[in-house]
């Protein structure tokens, strides 16, 4: 059994409520960081602990936290972004529904590190009976003494409060979910200037993805040197993993950072393999926006090493043979899943939730779903492929923030490792009508039709 | 600070960002800008059509920065620099920037009034594509009645929000914004509401493209056929500085004065550009000037017009005098039969 | 934007107000506006599930704020509807996760027991069928939200007792 840190106590019967988890130890990291440490030694613990920001782009935390501004004396606020929205990633909603004190008590420790007297953990809106247990738990919190003013008679006040979204991906882009919780459309801001200058009403401000937050308690308690010691390179520590798709046990695990791919897929602590029979096909290893891998690349890099559970080793080759870690949410597709549908499903959602401000995204999401869904309904044409490929690569790079870069990449990704399926679809239309056409008769059965054709 | 822009140097205060650079220096490495405005506060970075490339951060940190940047809200550092139009990424930026403002855009040019003095044609004349690759249906919105004077045709609108903040940052009570997202985000009141504040026709003259236009001007003229001039009235509401759009003696418009970045000087109020349409309201001052290219000086009355000498031969500039004599009408006989009936001349007449 | 003509009863009750005033004070007291979101939810929750323009104004009102921010922000955010929808929404999420476990004939399923299309109410405005973007519970699909709750590993024997149970008005929608 790997080392668990975040969810080593969630099969405690009643670890939900604030009774058993403080017999379990909980809120400890508080008292030990509010009465024996400075905030700036948090900051370092955390600096030392390696860790990197779990919601997807994978920046340093304690960097990100010694960003912010102290020197203009405006309050600072902590602000959790718990608005988990990426396709295929559901390891938040899991903590915060069976666990909530971890991420409170996480919220008090961050929030007396950076200074701040109000916090704010912002929850997607369709979790609403999740934002319901955490209005619960902070009601608990607060009734033991652990927020509210001068917290264990140590002068330091903290007030915490969940903020409930409306149902809105682009949220979970730190900027637009400041926005969202000055009660504003969720659009993105222009940066600079950063959050950790100006940003909840103006002041300087952190956000920070659920789960990091969560890994906080812990690296106080057993120090940041103990955290890194977990994990191989600059991935330290564990990594929760929501696992879904055509897998034997679809769920959230806690893996150290390193562990092959191959262990996570077939191990029986893990996923179990896949669901039935049929054969692996294609993984998307970090949630939706990252790039798709097909079989070949999955257990081992193009250089020919094992792939690993890290965010160096899953980024290996770059996006020519690599992809992401990203949030962690890993989908696996078996032969009967269409890529080009699965395409065409995620440009959908990029089109849906783009915010609509700047102009690549707002036009250019909307016109690669639209193509897709030709060719995945049958009325693509031959250089409707040519046309996605440079349609991607106008978005990418060029907009506010990077849902244009999440919605390009996945289209990238699936024409650079599975042109075949895209040609065979534009080539054979009537043989993609019913929209479970791999099912009966996987790619890998008709591929040769579109070697025979090539134009 | 020095920053450099496609090789030109300027000193800039500091918080000057690469896009008034741009224009301090002038000439063809300004970018374009279609949703910033320099008088209003919190203007740009949408639109994506300033991109530029920086290749050099500063003389501090000369690591260029990987993403093209918008040139309007990034500040420029000392010995920073920056390629614009020398940059071909920057140039496929725009094209590319360029082609998505337009895929969903009607296009619908020959009846709009904006037509002519439209930064949408502009960019797309100098960075458009003479084919579109887009083959889908484009995207359209219900129309929306937003009062007397302006009219709104969502269609048109690349969403550069510059009429949200006239509204936000001029009247103390906006009543329209941006509703839905994506790219189903549209400007709407949301109820059909009169927009009727004192100094709402600001929105015109703000729009870049014809998504917002004057409905007292409605298909009066195409704006090329007026003749503008400078003009001033006492008004109590505003500068009364405008630009008064002349066809013969009639007013046809009023607008405020815009300069080369089709900025107006100072924002003007509903009275002067609605209520004032008569001459005798009006202190004419003289010709207002256009940029050099603008389609406005094909009218062009600004400049003293001289007789042009040709150097050549009188007879290929004019032709034979045996030629105008055959296609003048005057000796057509208009009795003369045809297929041998004769015509009346006066039913032709 | 969506719009519709029908009139909507607006009642702020006494409770509602307490909930209200509750949630502004979680904000420091110039940012009123901050409390937007969550009380557009807690009012369209207490007014049969919709915002007409009356009681988005109301909630303006309320707020102190103009009425076309609330606009700005119901029209922005898929939860807020602005016209009368089915008592029990079934939402399913057809995200690709999802839809690898079958959620596509399982809408169609759910459509066909009903006699609907998917974003239409039926006759009776018991039941409304619609296909949303990732819930984040990728693991558990297919899956579908009704009310403030997840309906997770569905077959289509799930599907028939839910809507026996929302027949016999056994299913919570709101969590007060």
């Amino acid at each position: 059994m790997s080392k668990k840190i975040l969810l080593d106590k969630i099969n405690v019967p009643g670890i939900k409520t604030y009774e058993v988890y403080r017999r379990e130890g909980g809120y400890a990291s508080v008292e030990k960081a509010l009465k024996t440490l400075t905030p700036d030694e948090v900051v370092e613990e955390v600096k030392t602990s390696g860790i990197r920001g779990r919601g997807g782009a994978g920046f340093p935390a304690g960097m990100k936290w010694s960003f912010i501004d102290k020197k203009s004396g405006k309050p600072r606020h902590l602000v959790c972004n718990a608005d988990e929205s990426e396709p295929g990633t559901f390891k938040d909603r899991y903590l915060m529904e069976f666990i909530p004190h971890l991420l409170i008590e996480g919220m008090i420790t961050s929030s007396y590190a950076l200074g701040a007297n109000l916090s704010y953990i912002y929850i997607r809106g369709e979790y609403m009976w999740v934002y319901k247990i955490l209005e619960r738990a902070i009601a608990e919190a607060k009734a033991a003494g652990w927020l509210g003013k001068n917290i264990l008679g140590t002068g330091y006040d903290l007030d915490l409060y969940v903020q409930i979204g409306g149902g809105a991906y682009i949220c979970g882009e730190e900027t637009a979910l400041i926005e969202s919780l000055e009660g504003k459309r969720g659009n993105p801001r222009i940066k600079p200037p950063f959050p950790a200058v100006s940003g909840l009403w103006g002041n300087p401000t952190v956000v920070n993805n659920v789960e990091t937050i969560s890994a906080v308690p812990w690296i106080v308690n057993n120090s940041g040197a103990e955290y890194a010691k977990i994990g191989i390179e600059r991935s330290t520590g564990t990594k929760l993993i929501s696992a879904s798709g055509n897998i034997k046990n679809p769920g959230v695990y806690e893996i150290e950072m390193g562990i092959s791919v191959y262990e996570f897929m077939n191990s029986d602590e893990y996923l179990g393999g896949m669901s039935t029979d049929r054969p692996l096909k294609a993984l998307v290893p970090g949630g939706s926006s990252v790039p798709i891998l097909p079989a070949h690349l999955i257990y081992k890099t193009a250089a020919g090493a094992d792939r690993l559970m890290t965010y160096e080793s899953l980024s290996d080759g770059g996006f020519a043979t690599g992809s992401m870690l990203g949030s962690g949410g890993f989908i696996v597709y078996d032969d009967t899943a269409c890529i080009v549908r699965n395409t065409w499903n995620f440009a959908r959602f990029y089109h849906h939730e783009s915010c609509g401000q700047c102009t690549p995204c707002r036009e250019g999401t909307g016109w690669l779903e639209k193509i897709l869904h030709r060719i995945e309904t049958g009325t693509g044409r031959e250089e409707d492929i040519e046309l996605l490929w440079s349609i991607q690569s106008k978005i990418e790079g060029n907009t506010i923030c990077p849902l244009g870069d999440a919605a390009s990449w996945p289209v990238a990704a699936a024409i650079r490792h599975f042109r075949e399926e895209f040609e065979y679809h534009v080539r054979f239309p009537e043989k993609i009508k019913n929209r479970d056409h791999f099912v009966a008769e996987p790619f890998e059965k008709v591929k040769h039709l579109v070697t025979k054709q090539t134009v | 600070m020095k920053v450099t822009i496609d090789g030109q140097s300027i000193e800039v205060e500091p918080g000057t960002t690469i896009l008034q650079a741009a224009r301090m220096i002038g000439g063809e490495l300004v970018p374009p800008a279609m949703c910033y405005y320099s008088k209003l506060k919190g203007s740009g970075g949408k639109c994506r059509c300033c991109l530029v490339e920086v290749s050099k951060g500063s003389e501090a940190d000369p690591r260029p920065m990987p993403k093209l940047m918008a040139s309007c809200v990034t500040g420029c550092m000392d010995g920073m620099e920056v390629n614009s139009k020398s940059s071909p990424r920057v140039e496929e930026a725009r094209k590319s920037v360029t082609e998505f403002l337009l895929i969903n855009h009607p296009l619908d040019c020959p009846v709009c009034d904006q037509a002519g003095e439209c930064d949408l044609q502009n960019l797309s004349f100098e960075h458009g594509n003479p084919k579109s690759r887009f083959i889908e249906e484009k995207r359209t919105f219900e129309p929306e009645d937003i009062g007397p004077n302006i009219q709104l045709h969502m269609n048109r609108c690349i969403l550069c929000q510059r009429c949200v903040q006239v509204a936000d940052q001029l009247t103390d009570n906006r009543v329209h914004g941006v509703m839905d997202r994506g790219d189903h985000a549209n400007i709407s009141t949301c109820i059909s509401k009169a927009i009727d504040n004192e100094f709402s026709g600001n929105m015109i003259d703000v729009c870049p493209v014809g998504a917002l236009t004057d409905k007292t001007f409605r298909f009066k003229s195409r704006v090329w056929f007026n003749k503008p001039y400078n003009a001033h009235r006492d008004c109590d509401k505003c500068c009364g500085k405008t630009t008064v759009w002349m066809f013969g003696g009639e007013i046809q418009r009023v607008t405020g004065r815009k300069d080369v970045y089709h900025e107006v000087e100072e924002f003007i109020c509903n009275g002067c550009r609605f209520d004032h349409k008569n001459v005798e309201d009006w202190t004419i001052e003289g010709p207002r000037e256009f940029e050099k290219d603008s389609v406005i000086n094909q009218n062009n009355y600004t400049q003293k017009l001289e007789k042009v000498e040709i150097a050549t031969e009188k007879l290929i500039l004019e032709g034979r005098d045996k030629d105008h004599k055959k296609i003048s009408m005057a000796e057509i006989d208009y009795n003369e039969k045809i297929d041998g009936n004769l015509i009346d001349s006066k039913k032709n007449g | 934007m969506e719009k519709t003509q029908i009139k909507q009863n607006i009642n702020i009750t006494e409770a509602l107000m307490v909930r209200i005033d509750e949630l502004c004070s979680h904000y420091p007291d110039d940012k009123r506006k901050s409390a937007l979101l969550p009380v557009l939810h807690e009012v369209q929750d207490a007014h049969d599930n919709w915002l007409s323009i009356e009681l988005q104004d109301k909630v303006a009102e309320i707020l102190r704020i103009k009425p076309v921010e609330v606009y700005e922000v119901v029209t922005f955010y898929t939860m807020f509807n602005q016209r009368p929808i089915g008592k029990y929404m079934f939402e399913f999420c057809h995200t690709s996760p999802c839809c690898l476990n079958g959620t596509e004939n399982l809408m169609d399923y759910t459509c066909t027991k009903l006699g609907v299309k998917v974003g239409e109410p039926t006759a009776d405005g018991m039941f409304e069928v619609r296909g949303v973007e990732c819930l984040g519970a990728c693991g558990y699909a297919p899956m579908m939200q009704l009310g403030d709750f997840y309906q997770e590993h569905l077959t289509e024997a799930k599907i028939d007792q839910l809507i026996a149970d929302c027949r016999d008005n056994k299913i919570i929608l709101h969590d007060k």
